[in-house]
């Protein structure tokens, strides 16, 4: 960490001499603190996943969720500080439907993730604020049909197909990068999602973690939804066999 | 010098208050700012009658599809029963574009709530009595929404059925009509179904409806024979196609004159 | 204020008493108006343009107050011109006809517009959307507005089919709109017409001395006068049986 003690990382607001805000960096260290997010674009719809870190046997399980919902059509995972998350959440529906309310119908996505990338990067910008120690990833099906969009600390925004932040996101991006993710049936989608979540998990280090997902596409009526309850033990029990077969 | 702070800046009006004499409170009111001041709309584009009644499985409304302009049937393919999440129906009388706005916000509700996540859906209760606050609000601020709902819907096993109007008054009733329904159709309504909410069928009710609108196409200058029905029961919310009710006319084949003439 | 105030206009106001009209077919829309603007009874321009651009491929026809209906079409081409930058693409027509019902409908206190709104866009093809009085929004296959529009339902009700082409469509709104202008007083002069279609805008003028003619009637008190040859009598009027 060079820039420990030389005083430019203290404020977003200042640049360290070669051109670099330490405090943005830092948000970045937040993200990769968490536990891993991963979201699926594939032939007709969106599967997000989440690895949620347990931290304590008395919390409820299914509480402090992590994928939220921001529009009927568009679902959000975050890894990062949960908080931040949550307020991100909060303000892409508040976006989503100040587009509803101006145009009297749903927003594309690519407009929430242009606006939600305005706002984040807005908290880059003075020594007053904190950069959001986030990394959203953004998940749909709209008028252009499914879409993916991965919103970093920096305020910068990206489409992909395949998407992965926080802790084992570079596992995860390798694992994504083996499907075909274009081909993969929506169902298909949630059984391997299943698997790079529990396969990424790093069991060493964090013993309890919880899968959280959800979808988007003709399956659940192109609204976004957590996963039924059936088929989530389906693919849970299917990751947990793949993962002994690969240990 | 005028002593009135309210008659600053205003024309006087010497054909009625030449010395300005009213005290504050007592301004004249028809001088030329008052039209300036109004904020009481009229209705422009208008719907007529909203029938509904309760029957065994659930709840059944109609309405028709035409949209006046004063006289003018000017839209005969427009909508008044609209539905709200999975358990409600709202049928709408008096402004269309007031209607229209109420089926924004009352949208924007419900994804308020899906976005929550946390297993509550709204039913026909909680978005009668939304909306209840919603129009009588816009009455105090002397802006009302002009119209006049029906509140339908079937939950948790339980059917519902309210009124509300632009002045956010409300009742229920296992039969309500809006409009000239109320003085044409509530009667049979009532007649049809009090007593008999638990053992009528979708057959009988719709039967009950369908007279009730054929009344009203036949007496209600501003109704289309043209219109559709909403059933909401534990299946969830259906609306019909636009349909088409039988009407007869051929008895006035014979008939002669206004009185003693009989050719 | 104790009467009904239909056309809501302030005293001595330019009025747009107007024919206007959009119909869509397989691969457009036509709109069309007359060119009347009036103060009172005296015509204030007979050659007034009432087809205004508000995008590349959206046009909108304006009756009520000129002022009102301007300002509304000054805003709104506004807003799709930022929108088409944001999202990097042009708006749909539902899109422009939205903004267009929520400027009405929020100030409909104020304004007095009826504004159709006619184009073609890449998700739903040609499209019309009317916009009257109150502020509400109705799509039509075609819509017609204005004081002149009132004499012309039946005629437009009749004649109307689904599944024209072009030049069937562009006859039907030259018609209609003679026929509006021959009864209404408060419409007039020329015809404007604009063929939006996906790879064109188009615009079409008929002159007010070439209008397409009708049944203009004749003097039939003057009938004491010995028959001329070749007139039929004027015959009571049929007793319905």
């Amino acid at each position: 960490m060079t820039s420990i003690g030389t005083g430019y990382d203290l404020s977003a607001s200042t640049y360290s001499p070669d051109g670099r805000i330490f405090q943005v960096e830092y948000a970045n260290k937040a993200v990769e603190n968490s536990g891993t997010a991963i979201g699926l674009k594939v032939k007709d719809g969106i599967v997000l996943a989440v690895e949620k870190l347990v931290h304590s046997k008395l919390l409820v399980p299914e509480a402090n969720r992590r994928i939220q919902t921001v529009d009927r059509h568009i679902g959000l995972a975050t890894a990062g500080l949960l908080a931040d998350g949550r307020h991100l959440s909060n303000r892409a529906r508040d976006e989503a439907s100040n587009y509803r309310e101006t145009y009297n119908s749903p927003p594309p996505l690519k407009n929430i993730a242009d606006r939600l990338g305005l706002y984040v990067q807005a908290y880059t910008l003075y020594s007053s604020v904190r950069p959001f120690g986030i990394s959203t990833i953004l998940g749909t099906v709209d008028q252009d049909g499914p879409g993916l969009f991965v919103v970093e600390p920096s305020g910068v925004f990206f489409g992909y197909n395949g998407a992965a932040v926080g802790k084992g996101r570079q596992l995860a991006k390798t694992e994504l990068e083996k499907l075909k993710l274009p081909e993969l049936s929506m169902r298909e989608a949630v059984m391997e999602a299943a698997r790079i979540i529990y396969l990424v998990h790093d069991d060493a280090k964090e013993k309890e973690f919880e899968l959280e997902m959800s979808w988007i596409g003709p399956e659940s009526n192109n609204q976004h939804v957590h996963i039924p309850k059936d088929l989530f033990q389906e693919a849970e029990a299917a990751a947990k066999a793949a993962l002994e077969n690969f240990e | 010098m005028d002593h009135f702070p309210t008659n600053w800046g205003r024309p006087r009006n010497d054909a009625f208050d030449a010395y300005g004499t009213y005290p504050i409170h007592q301004r004249p009111k028809n001088d030329s700012f008052t039209a300036g001041v109004q904020r009481t709309q009229q209705p422009i584009v208008t719907g007529t009658s909203v029938l509904a009644i309760k029957y065994k499985d659930g709840v059944m409304m109609a309405a028709d599809n035409l949209a006046s302009y004063g006289s003018l049937a000017r839209f005969k393919d427009i909508q008044r029963l609209h539905p709200v999440g999975n358990n409600t129906v709202i049928g709408a009388g008096g402004d269309m574009s007031d209607f229209q706005y109420l089926q924004t916000l009352l949208d924007e509700l419900i994804i308020d709530e899906f976005t929550a996540q946390d297993g509550h859906t709204l039913g026909p209760a909680e978005i009668h009595e939304y909306l209840s606050q919603v129009m009588y609000a816009r009455r105090t601020k002397m802006n009302p929404l002009w119209n006049s709902l029906l509140v339908g819907g079937f939950k948790d096993g339980k059917r519902f059925l309210s009124y509300v109007d632009l002045l956010g008054t409300t009742y229920s009733a296992s039969t309500l009509a809006t409009g000239f329904g109320g003085h044409l159709a509530q009667p049979l309504l009532r007649a049809a179904v009090e007593g008999n909410e638990d053992t009528l069928t979708e057959e009988q009710a719709l039967a009950i409806i369908e007279n009730g609108m054929k009344v009203l196409f036949y007496r209600d200058a501003r109704s289309l024979n043209k219109y559709q029905i909403a059933t909401i029961t534990a299946e969830g919310v259906k609306i019909t196609e636009s349909k088409h009710i039988e009407t007869s006319w051929s008895f006035a084949e014979g008939i002669r004159g206004y009185g003693a003439q009989t050719q | 204020m104790d009467h009904i105030d239909w056309n809501r206009l302030k005293t001595g106001e330019v009025n747009l008493g107007t024919s206007i009209m959009a119909v869509q077919f397989e691969g457009g829309v036509v709109v069309g108006a007359d060119s009347r603007t009036t103060t009172g009874s005296y015509i204030a321009n007979r050659v007034t343009d009432k087809l205004t651009h508000v995008h590349d491929r959206i046009y909108c026809c304006r009756s009520g107050s000129a002022a009102d209906t301007q300002a509304v079409a000054d805003i709104v081409h506004q807003h799709l011109q930022m929108y088409s930058q944001t999202a990097g693409k042009p708006p749909s027509v539902h899109t422009a006809a939205a903004v267009f019902q929520k400027i009405c409908y929020e100030n409909k206190d104020a304004l007095s517009a009826g504004i159709i709104v006619g184009g073609w866009d890449e998700i739903h093809g040609p499209s019309v959307y009317n916009i009257p009085l109150g502020g509400g929004l109705f799509r039509q296959p075609w819509a017609i507005g204005g004081s002149g529009s009132t004499y012309v339902y039946g005629y437009c009700d009749a004649t109307y089919e689904e599944g024209w082409g072009r030049d069937e469509t562009v006859e039907f709104v030259k018609n209609t709109l003679a026929l509006a202008m021959s009864r209404d007083g408060s419409s007039g002069g020329v015809i404007r017409m604009v063929v939006i279609t996906e790879d064109s805008v188009e615009r079409l003028f008929v002159p007010g001395n070439e209008l397409p003619k009708f049944w203009e009637g004749h003097e039939v008190l003057a009938a004491a006068q010995p028959r001329k040859k070749g007139v039929p009598d004027v015959v009571p009027m049929a007793v319905e049986v």
